[in-house]
């Protein structure tokens, strides 16, 4: 990496007090990792993680328990208008038309210029996706695809350092979603955008991310690895199931979500691992790499991909990931043999 | 469909209040002579003892009346004899006044109340005391320390209208969407553009309720206090017809009452319409 990172995440915590408790309950600790310009990164897990809460630890409208987020050169410090946030609930005025929501922001970006000059800038970015015509509409009479994209619009209209994205397309049906997915690539293609998303859509982060990150279930939820996107860069929707590594990579994703994020929650490995560097995995065909980041590669083998030739099955069945190497990757050891039975609803951390 | 419902409901209306005029002129008129009279001492016992006629005037006298002072409303022969246009003025003039006052006072009280949760804490035992008290308690203490009648009904109008603003005010800040204050931050939009561009506006409707409750309040407030300070006033025409016994002139104050009444509270709901949002 000769990039300096836009964002650096350096030891950033969450904990709240335990209700009639004395304890602190912890939702995430220990996380570490940057955005570079230009970057697409996917933050993906399940619910209760604390993906939102750091979302808007990035954005400035949370606090971290610890740590901080440095961005450029600088802590973090409340809410600006170089990070913009497209929340999951368009959060659009109601009272206003789908113009005036963006001139708010572009007038608050640029308070010298003139209200026609706003009004300009602000239709360019309505524009841009896709919106002539609804200029004079309120957020009520668009579908919810469009007051999506008004929301875009009005984030990208600040014109931001970085795009904060808290699962904006999971309120929308299927279409629409793929519509917009493709806009936000499209747009991301031309305008070199650096974004953070958040999901838990497997094949969003696919599409769009460079780099995954990948949370264990909370309390005490961390990063277990940061997955880097091995499918090519041009990548369509429509063409990248074709490549190689579209099944390597996806069911990497999908057993982590299914399995190895359920059996590392309550920071079960925690004691193991490399806060500092998560281990970075790189699926591709034939085995799954992962590259400690500053010594000896650690290798891990995916039993699943090499032991089961068709790479189409969707759901993996239950891979055991065996770690070699400097033990970095140890929390995968435990796992033990494939268990085609046990439950999904099974909480218990499975201890070592 | 919508306008054919409404042609029907304004002809069911409209039945109504003809059978309800109806039933009032037959209940009030007289039963014909009730025993052979000398006419002189006839015309001096009055139709109510003679006629079997009721003391309580009919539609048609009430019509009359009305129209005898709708087509002179603002003359003024002194104290006791003012035009019924002038008596309103008088009555809305006051109701304005200190409604106009309490929404000043109401309207950034509330909105502090809303943004802070400890001075929602810190005030709300003096509100939840003030705001049962009946207006007019407040009457004889305004009387004594501000010692002038009519800005003492003003004053009752304000103590009256300022709760409902009040409360809804500060109600509509606290419940604004987390989101939309959020985007305020994010957009840097600085606390006074984040109050008048985000939160007084997701706000509106509900102080624009709470405003409409108020001058219906206020409004029904004015009369009664008006017929304790005097002077002037629809209140105190009506107090005053009342010791003139003329019922016919307390009915055409009640029907102006409710018909301005009605004015103010549609005006309000026009308001309203205006600042609401479909989300």
């Amino acid at each position: 990496m000769t990039k300096k990172p836009l964002i650096r995440v350096e030891g950033l915590a969450k904990r709240f007090p335990e209700p009639r408790g004395k304890g602190m309950l912890t939702v995430f600790e220990n996380l570490w990792f940057s955005v570079d310009p230009g970057e697409f990164v996917c933050i993906i897990g399940h619910s209760g993680c604390g993906k939102s809460t750091i979302l808007n630890i990035l954005a400035g409208l949370d606090r971290p328990t610890e740590g901080v987020v440095i961005v450029g050169e600088q802590a973090l410090d409340g809410p600006s208008l170089d990070r913009a946030v497209i929340f999951q609930s368009h959060a659009l005025m109601p009272w206003l038309s789908a113009e005036r929501n963006i001139e708010l922001g572009v007038a608050s970006r640029h308070r010298d210029w003139s209200a026609a000059r706003v009004k300009e800038h602000a239709r360019r970015y309505l524009s841009l996706v896709h919106l002539e015509g609804a200029e004079a509409k309120k957020p009520a009479q668009l579908s919810g695809g469009m007051r999506q994209r008004v929301g875009i619009a009005r984030a990208l209209a600040v014109e931001p350092k970085i795009l904060l994205m808290d699962e904006p397309f999971s309120a929308l049906d299927a279409l629409t979603r793929g519509s917009l997915q493709d806009e936000v690539l499209s747009i991301r293609r031309a305008t070199d955008q650096t974004i953070f998303m958040i999901t838990h859509d497997i094949d969003e982060a696919m599409l769009l991310a460079d780099k995954i990150v990948l949370m264990t279930n909370g309390p005490r939820a961390r990063i277990a690895e940061i997955v880097e996107n091995t499918l090519p860069a041009d990548r369509q929707r429509t063409e990248m199931h074709r490549h190689p590594n579209y099944y390597p990579l996806r069911n990497h994703l999908l057993e982590f979500l299914v399995t190895r994020s359920r059996e590392l929650a309550g920071g079960v490995g925690a004691e193991k691992a490399n806060y500092r560097s998560p281990p970075i995995v790189r699926p591709v065909a034939g085995e799954t790499r992962a590259n400690g980041p500053t010594d000896a590669p650690t290798t891990l083998v995916s039993q699943s991909t090499r032991s089961r030739p068709d790479p189409r099955r969707s759901r993996p069945a239950f891979p055991r990931l065996v770690a070699r190497g400097d033990g970095r990757t140890a929390v995968l050891e435990g796992s033990g043999p494939p268990r085609r039975n046990r439950p999904f609803t099974e909480t218990q951390p499975r201890g070592r | 469909m919508a306008g054919s419902q409404q042609l029907k409901a304004a002809i069911v209306s409209i039945a109504l209040l003809v059978m309800f005029l109806l039933a009032w002129q037959v209940a009030v008129s007289g039963s014909g002579p009730t025993q052979t009279l000398d006419p002189e001492y006839a015309k001096l016992l009055g139709q109510t003892a003679t006629q079997g006629k009721s003391a309580m005037p009919g539609p048609l006298d009430v019509g009359a009346k009305l129209w005898e002072h709708l087509r002179s409303p603002f003359y003024d022969n002194g104290p006791n004899d003012k035009g019924v246009g002038i008596q309103l003025a008088y009555s809305l003039a006051r109701v304005l006044l200190g409604y106009g006052l309490a929404i000043l006072l109401a309207v950034p009280l509330g909105f502090l109340i809303g943004m802070s949760p400890l001075m929602s804490r810190a005030l709300d035992p003096f509100i939840q005391l003030l705001k049962p008290i009946s207006p007019l308690a407040w009457m004889p203490l305004a009387l004594y320390t501000i010692k002038d009648s009519n800005t003492s009904a003003i004053f009752v109008i304000f103590i009256c209208s300022v709760w409902p603003m009040l409360l809804n005010t500060a109600f509509g800040v606290a419940t604004v969407r987390k989101d939309w204050i959020n985007v305020a931050r994010t957009l840097e939009l600085g606390t006074w553009r984040t109050a008048f561009k985000v939160i007084l506006p997701a706000a509106a409707p509900t102080i624009l309720t709470g405003m409409r409750i108020s001058i219906g309040i206020a409004w029904l407030v004015i009369v009664a206090a008006e017929m304790l300070v005097g002077g002037t006033g629809i209140g105190y025409f009506v107090w005053n017809e009342w010791n003139n016994l003329s019922i016919t002139n307390v009915i055409i104050a009640i029907l102006l009452i409710g018909l301005v009444g009605m004015l103010l509270d549609q005006m309000m709901a026009r308001l309203q319409r205006y600042v609401s949002y479909a989300d």
